[in-house]
């Protein structure tokens, strides 16, 4: 398992590594841009209810919704691991 | 993303998602109550979306975007609970991130949600029997990929460079040259991270692979 992790984190690195040093911006940001570039006049219509205030608050929410998941992964696999371990036992 | 798809193009993708989300939680019930076992299997399967959906990451291109997490779920319980799982995600993205939004989770869980992890399901269905690992890997890439491949063709429905189909079809070359060649290597990355998780899962609980190989 450790080296299977460890194979993951080479392969995400060497991705990282191999992509030319664009900015990393993200996909949707780009998309729009094409809207915009497809038709000039449109508008968008609605705006985010509610916005994180900074960069900061934003990563926050995204770390908070990504730990959010792996609790619910790691608390689960453990409960598995431990319920096999007492029907071995 | 938010107000950038055209109202109408909105309240079309709404109207095909909210049947197949509603029945999808019907659907989640219905298995808990049936078999309070697979309670925790769905918080396993929508905590994978919750992670991987979380994480932008960075790809060849020198643009980021993040994998959708959709696979597990869809090989355990089948499109419809995906679909469900998925748009509890794509609302926390919309309400508290202002990424995606609300007039965009209609196409969103449309793409994410339904039609992309139902192209991963049916190539599962067809590999399962083959090799197990490799329907898997197939089944968790390909859900990933034809997400974006979706998400091209729904702005290049609403945002044609021309009119009439070339127009409809030179857009989505467009949008999927940033969309879907972004996504290449991350699906793969999600497909080798769903096997890893679903071989463990496996391990500690082999009831799992009987339910979902049959």
């Amino acid at each position: 398992m450790i080296r299977k992790v460890a194979v993951f984190f080479i392969i995400l690195f060497a991705l990282l590594v191999t992509a030319q040093a664009e900015e990393w911006a993200g996909t949707d940001e780009q998309a729009e841009e094409i809207i915009s570039k497809i038709n000039p006049d449109y508008e968008p219509w609605f705006s985010p209810i509610w916005e994180p205030p900074s960069g900061e608050i934003e990563s926050l929410l995204f770390s908070l919704q990504a730990a959010i998941g792996a609790s619910l992964i790691g608390y689960f696999l453990g409960y598995y691991r431990g319920q096999k371990h007492a029907r071995n036992a | 993303m938010e107000g950038f798809l055209p109202a109408e193009w909105s309240a079309l993708w709404y109207a095909f998602t909210m049947p197949i989300a509603i029945y999808g939680a019907w659907k989640t019930k219905k298995l808990i109550d049936r078999e309070p076992a697979t309670k925790s299997l769905v918080a396993v399967a929508a905590g994978f979306i919750f992670v991987l959906s979380a994480l932008k990451l960075p790809s060849v291109t020198g643009s980021c975007s993040h994998p959708t997490g959709t696979g597990i779920a869809v090989i355990l319980f089948g499109p419809s609970v995906t679909a469900f799982l998925s748009i509890i995600v794509l609302l926390y993205q919309a309400l508290l991130l202002a990424h995606g939004g609300i007039t965009t989770l209609g196409a969103n869980t449309a793409s994410m949600g339904i039609i992309g992890p139902f192209v991963g399901w049916l190539a599962y269905r067809a590999l399962k029997d083959y090799n197990f690992k490799a329907a898997v890997f197939v089944a968790a890439m390909l859900a990933d990929l034809a997400t974006y491949v979706v998400t091209s063709l729904q702005l290049a429905l609403a945002f044609p460079s021309s009119k009439g189909v070339s127009g409809i079809l030179s857009s989505a070359a467009t949008f999927m040259s940033v969309f879907a060649i972004t996504q290449v290597p991350l699906s793969i990355v999600e497909g080798i991270v769903a096997v890893m998780l679903f071989s463990y899962l496996i391990e500690v609980r082999s009831d799992v692979l009987e339910v979902i190989k049959a």
